[in-house]
Parts: C-alpha cells; structure tokens; sequence
C-alpha cells in the first residue's frame, strides 16, 4: 500500500464469528477510506448485521479483529466507539423517553456539557428533521421518525465513521431520498458503511459496493462494475446471481 | 464517573416515566405498614422502638427487590437498546454500575418515605433514634445486596419470570443461612459449611445494624458482597449481551 492512499478509518481483518456450529461471518476482511460510502449486501442472514455488530464492538469476534481510526475494537473498544456513529439494527431507544431527553443523555455519555451539548442535540435534531417531534416520547412516533432519532444519536457527535444498519428501513420516498442527501452531503469528511437491501440506494449514494452470501465477501466493486457482471446490467440481477448462483432473475 | 451517573440519572427517571414507581412504593408501604402495625403487634408491645418494621424490611425486600431488578437488563435486551447503550463509548461496569446506584437509589427513596413510622414511635415514646438510624443504614445495605444479586441474575437470562424467580432464590439462601435448620443440618453433615454458612448469611449482618450496632467487618460484608455480585453482573453482560 502507498502513502497516496487517502487515509484508512475502518479496517477489517480476518473477522470471523461462529454461533456454535454455525459461521454467520467467515474471515471476512475489508479496509474503508474516507470519503467512501461503503454500500453492504447481502440476503438476510448474510451476516452483515453481525459484521457490523463486531465493528461496534458489541459482538466479540470468534476470530479476527476490526480497527476504527486504528483503534482496535476489542483492546481498545472505549475509544474506537467515540470515534464511531452506530445505527443499531432496528433504530433501538427508550420508548418512554422525548426525543431530546434521548439525545440529551446520547450527549452526555459522549462527554458533552453546557452550551455545547444543546448545540449538539440542536444540531443532530436539525440534520435528521425532528424539530417537529422535539418533546414527544419515542414510543408515539411512527417508524420513520423512530429511524431519524437513531440517526440523530449516531450523527451526534460528528463521528468520523458512520456504521448504520439498514438507515432508510420503514421510511417513505421523501425522508428516503433526505437521508441519502444527508449521507452524500457528510461522505468527503467520514468514511460511512450502510447496510440494504434496497439496491436502487446502492446506485444513489454509495462509491463502492460489497455483496456478502454466507458470511463470505463474494463481491467488492463500485455499483458500475458490479452492474456489469449480468448482462442485463441490472443490480438487481447481479445481486441474485452473486447470493444464488442463479442467472435468470424474473 | 460522570458517565455513570449519567446512566443512573436516565435509568432512575425511567422508574418514574413507568407505573413502576408508585407500585413498587405503594405495595411497599402498604406491606410495610401492614406487616409492622398487625403482625409485628407494633403498639401492644409497648416498646418505643422500630424493631417490628426492620424485622420485616428482609422479607418485604426479599419480595420486591427481585421485582425491580428483573427487568435492569432483560427489558434492555427485549427493546434491543443493550445494543445502543452498551456501543456508546461506555464499559460495561460504567452501565452496571449506573443501574445499580439508579435501582439503589430508588430504594432510598422508598425507605425515606416509610419516615411516618419514626414519626409515629416518636411520639408515642422516646426511642432511641441512634438505633433507627443505624436499623436504615442496615436496611440500605441489606437493598443494595437483594439489588446486585437481582441484577446479576437478570443479566444472566432475557426473561424476566426466571430472572425474578432466581433471584429471589438466590437471595433467601443467602437471608436464610444462619437459621438454626440450616445450619445443625449442615453441622451434622459438613461442619466446615456450616461455620460458612453462618459467616455469609445477610439476616445476621443486618440484624447487627437493627441492635443500633454498626461494624466495620459487617460493612466490609457488605461491600464485599454488593461487589461480587456486580462483578459477576459485569462478566454476565459481557458474555451474554448479544445473545
């Protein structure tokens, strides 16, 4: 590798993790710069919500490790979780708190005080639309809003590594398309990694694609490469044949 | 530090968002008071003292405390924001330890608002308030220890029935030790456990506390106690937070 290289936030390396005889992720390695938007695939069960779930260090790897901003998430897991933006799988808050108070408390974990935490919990409320539910607890908004405040607490504190799970889940078309706006317009500053499935996202907002089947990486390209390995040249199709094997998608 | 009172801020106004709270205070009160006025003959026995009610407090606690504690991580890991909490910049003792002095403290709370009961013996007699004072110290440990114990268990599985139901079992093997059954029992059979059995039991320890006599090695009991169970609470949520 050449000092050129613009400068690597999230490593990956050999990341394995076995459930028993199972092996939802298998030596799975990869290495994300900044400015890249890391668009990951694969059908449900793949093992991408466990790969992510290790890179936010709330799974132990059975083998291999991950380095966030070269801070390793099992020796170092306190400091590689400041530097990372974490959208669990499924946006999970506490129902019975209002949207600021979640916020507030996201903020204070992170260390912030005084004036510059309402600029922060000001901000991400901002970014994300929720002025409009600032007071309201958790638990009476729709799965949209929901989403947008799991965004918010991952955005908080302008991490340099986003990791969301599946960020544009139970939205509609518009807050889909503001979301995306929102991960294009902060990619030059962060290295950013999203899982989906919807594919179509894949073209919109992400410069390089990987497909996981089985645990195991069997594609890693931009979207235009990966397009052109059916000769439809629909991702859609490229995404069957890669995690089935099969070429005559519908 | 910060950190942690931060999460026992967030986890103590939880209790308060929830029915949780006034239950929990309201049955304990009315338990409190039932048991010290009826079956503890408060005002028969003509004595100006709070030993009627601290006699009870194990019990009632034995009770409520598990009640309280099933739900510290089994109702994080049903929501799934074990996973939000625990990948913000935080280790895992941070988090038990922030629930543990939020639980704790609520207890505070409810064992402050049992002062109608001092109130009362005071003015009917001229007790003697060093021994009450000590009988609440006595009682705040003995809650810290049914809590850590509680936490751990509910650490150690997602629902929250088995958590209770082992806690509850796990604290009265520990209230119930130094009971003569148990311990000419173990005498009889393996006498090493029963001078163990003596020495690790919770009543005895707290009934120092309501005798008004506070001491040093029953406070390191405590500590010692308060902070295994923590500790093995903490491997717990390691181990398990994914599951």
């Amino acid at each position: 590798m050449t000092a050129e290289q613009p400068q690597t936030l999230i490593e990956i390396d050999g990341l394995t993790k076995r459930f028993g005889a199972f092996t939802a992720v298998d030596n799975v390695s990869f290495s994300v710069a900044k400015g890249e938007v890391l668009g990951f695939l694969g059908p449900n069960g793949a093992g991408k919500s466990t790969t992510m779930r290790m890179l936010a260090s709330f799974m132990i790897p059975t083998s291999g490790t991950a380095r966030i901003c070269g801070h390793d998430v099992q020796t170092n897991s306190v400091a590689a979780r400041t530097a990372l933006g974490y959208l669990p799988e499924g946006a999970p808050t506490y129902p019975e708190m209002a949207v600021t108070a979640f916020l507030r408390f996201c903020a204070k974990i992170r260390g912030y005080r005084g004036s510059e935490l309402n600029d922060r919990v000001a901000h991400a409320i901002g970014l994300t639309g929720l002025q409009g539910v600032r007071l309201q607890p958790v638990e009476t908004l729709s799965k949209g809003f929901k989403r947008r405040v799991g965004l918010a607490q991952a955005l908080l504190h302008n991490p340099p590594v986003l990791v969301l799970d599946e960020p544009t889940d139970g939205l509609d078309p518009n807050q889909k398309h503001e979301v995306r706006a929102l991960i294009q317009q902060m990619a030059p500053d962060k290295a950013i990694v999203i899982s989906t499935h919807i594919l179509e996202e894949v073209d919109a907002v992400c410069t390089r694609a990987i497909v996981i089947a089985n645990g195991r990486i069997v594609a890693d390209a931009t979207p235009a490469e990966l397009e052109k390995r059916h000769p439809s040249g629909k991702l859609d199709d490229v995404f069957r044949l890669l995690t089935t094997g099969m070429k005559d998608a519908a | 530090m910060r950190k942690i009172l931060t999460i026992a801020d967030r986890e103590l106004a939880a209790y308060f968002a929830t029915p949780v709270a006034t239950v929990f205070i309201v049955i304990f009160l009315v338990l409190q008071g039932t048991l010290t006025f009826n079956l503890g003959n408060f005002f028969d026995r003509d004595q100006a003292d709070l030993n009627p009610f601290f006699t009870f407090i194990p019990w009632v606690f034995l009770l409520l405390i598990p009640a309280i504690t099933m739900r510290l991580w089994a109702e994080e890991r049903r929501l799934g924001t074990i996973e939000l909490l625990l990948t913000l910049p935080i280790t895992q003792w941070q988090a038990v330890l922030g629930k543990f002095i939020a639980a704790w403290l609520f207890c505070g709370i409810a064992l402050l608002l049992t002062f109608p009961f001092v109130l009362t013996v005071n003015f009917l007699g001229n007790p003697d308030n060093g021994v009450i004072a000590s009988g609440y110290v006595g009682s705040m440990l003995i809650a810290g220890a049914f809590l850590a114990v509680g936490s751990a268990m509910s650490a150690a599985t997602r629902n929250q029935v088995i958590a209770f139901v082992l806690a509850v079992a796990i604290c009265f093997i520990f209230t119930v030790a130094s009971y003569s059954l148990v311990t000419d029992f173990l005498s009889k059979n393996t006498p090493v456990l029963a001078e163990v059995a003596r020495r690790l039991a919770v009543l005895d320890r707290f009934q120092n506390f309501t005798r008004g006599l506070i001491a040093a090695r029953d406070i390191v009991y405590f500590a010692t106690f308060i902070g295994f169970w923590l500790f093995v609470n903490t491997v717990l949520v390691e181990q398990r937070k994914a599951d």
